[in-house]
């Protein structure tokens, strides 16, 4: 096949030209491409021409052509997201300017906040908090009111924004000693501990922890006490909680309460500043008091 | 033309060199511009390389097929912007080789995951996801606790970055091993190695929570947290852009 073969014959039943080529008597006519399809390439040639001129399309070395219409969709979807934020801003505005009490003493904020905080708290805070704010092992239940800065929205507000053991230079701190790890208690008066703690929330003891409550008390005043306070009610400025309530961020059974005191806890919350706005920070700060459960 | 056409189309190598000659046309006119337009990849001058702990990361979450689920790419639409953040920009994924773009979401986008979670989450939910997301149909990923990163071969690593074009230095080749074991055991003799290489921003502490093992969780971890934090162009961007609705960037 290698050369051009001359023009077939005509096919008597159509009339039509063939291509020359013969397969054992069978010929392959030589239609033309239908006017239909050249039709619509001569469209799109159309087309792509209208296109140049309005839309960005050629390189011209260090730049290219920008277009009549002038589209940069850069610039599109900043507009976009600034349109839509004005469209929020009457409520917006109203949640980053006033106080949380009379913003949660408003039905309008109030549905706006349940409505629009929901997907906020599904985004930001339901990985680690879970979907209802009920949270796991080391993530606190946000509806139990475990918070331990403090459960009112402005200060809800401000650990959001700061974080937890986190990289910002206001960031709220809460550092637990390894007291059994890096040698500070030996294992016994690590033991001692862990049955006294869990007497001041008034759990059921073993027998064996029943025998080192009173050596317990002793470890806990002299190591303990300068952060979770004499009677173990915990300082919310040292990041030091309550532990004579029934909330736990790590557990309150015997081998979470030593595995606290043995390794330690430097539990961290990111700082939400730079990534959230201030208005979307109090939105959440409101949400979360929408979660429900009993506070203290 | 129909003659030329039908003299063409009868030879096979020619119409073959015909056909690719077209379509080459297009790639050259679309690709080749973009290496002398300016405005292709912005001038950023706090971009960083990656430490070799997150480039090891990095080969870690493309060996795991990371990429196939989730897409390191905030598009310019609106939703995306919302949700993620600023909008990617190509200086971004300057020294991503290969980048890691990706095109499918079955997870969410991660180009801007970098602190928005900490360590110790990250942990427990590579380890297993339904630990801390019960709804979550990612698979687990628990042996990376138990394996010992591979250190030694590091330095070939950051070579062929260079090689491709990554500022990397002699010292941070040479060093690589070191830096690796030090960015995750802060109080080891290695660890202010990191800084003085990569940048005292440079996140440096035991990411799976043991500072004395070197895992391939450490690894991948530091990998995620510096996710959309080499630099903070597309932020400072945003804020220029928009000072009313973009988050404010921190200044320390």
């Amino acid at each position: 096949m290698g050369h051009a073969m001359a023009s077939g014959s005509h096919d008597p039943v159509t009339g039509r030209q063939t291509t020359g080529h013969e397969w054992n008597g069978i010929e392959e006519l030589d239609s033309p491409v239908p006017r239909v399809v050249l039709f619509f390439l001569a469209v799109t040639a159309v087309f792509a021409v209208g296109y140049w001129i309005l839309m960005p399309a050629w390189p011209t070395g260090l730049s290219y052509t920008k277009g009549l219409l002038g589209i940069d969709q850069r610039q599109l979807v900043t507009r976009q997201v600034e349109d839509a934020a004005a469209a929020r801003s009457a409520l917006t505005n109203r949640i980053a300017t006033e106080d949380f009490v009379s913003l949660a003493a408003d039905d309008q904020v109030m549905t706006y906040v349940r409505d629009s905080g929901r997907t906020l708290f599904a985004d930001a805070c339901s990985a680690c908090h879970g979907a209802g704010g009920k949270g796991g092992p080391g993530f606190p239940d946000l509806k139990g009111g475990s918070s331990l800065w403090g459960s009112d929205a402005a200060t809800i507000a401000e650990t959001i924004r700061v974080g937890i053991n986190s990289a910002h230079p206001d960031t709220r701190v809460s550092q637990m000693l390894a007291f059994g790890r890096d040698g500070i208690l030996e294992r016994d008066a690590v033991l001692a501990a862990s049955a006294y703690v869990r007497s001041l929330s008034g759990q059921k003891l073993t027998n064996v922890e029943q025998g080192r409550v009173e050596t317990g008390r002793t470890v806990f005043a002299e190591s303990c006490a300068s952060c979770h306070g004499a009677a173990g009610k915990g300082q919310p400025d040292l990041g030091a909680p309550d532990l004579t309530d029934t909330r736990w961020i790590y557990g309150g059974d015997a081998q979470s309460v030593h595995a606290s005191i043995y390794s330690g806890r430097q539990g961290q919350m990111p700082a939400w500043e730079g990534r959230l706005t201030p208005a979307e920070i109090k939105l959440l700060a409101l949400y979360v008091g929408t979660l429900g459960g009993e506070r203290p | 033309m129909p003659r030329f056409h039908r003299k063409l189309e009868r030879s096979a190598i020619g119409f073959v060199l015909a056909i690719i000659g077209v379509s080459a046309i297009g790639g050259f006119v679309e690709i080749a511009p973009l290496f002398t337009i300016d405005e292709t990849v912005e001038k950023v001058p706090d971009m960083r390389v990656y430490t070799p702990l997150e480039l090891a990361g990095r080969n870690i979450y493309v060996r795991e097929g990371c990429y196939a689920c989730h897409s390191q790419m905030i598009r310019t639409l609106r939703d995306e912007v919302e949700r993620y953040g600023p909008y990617s920009l190509a200086v971004e994924s300057q020294y991503d080789r290969p980048m890691l773009w990706g095109s499918k979401r079955t997870g969410p986008d991660l180009a801007r995951v970098g602190g928005k979670y900490s360590d110790a989450w990250h942990v427990a939910h590579l380890n297993n996801p339904r630990d801390v997301v019960p709804e979550s149909i990612m698979p687990r990923y628990g042996w990376l606790l138990g394996n010992t990163l591979r250190t030694d071969d590091l330095g070939a690593s950051l070579s062929a970055q260079q090689m491709l074009g990554v500022p990397y230095t002699d010292a941070m080749i040479a060093n690589a091993a070191a830096d690796a074991y030090g960015q995750a055991a802060p109080d080891s003799g290695q660890s202010s190695g990191v800084g003085e290489r990569y940048g005292e921003a440079t996140n440096v502490r035991a990411f799976d929570g043991d500072p004395g093992r070197l895992t391939e969780m450490d690894a991948l971890v530091a990998y995620l947290q510096v996710l959309g934090k080499l630099t903070d162009a597309a932020q400072k961007q945003a804020t220029e852009a928009n000072p009313e609705t973009a988050p404010q960037v921190e200044e320390d």
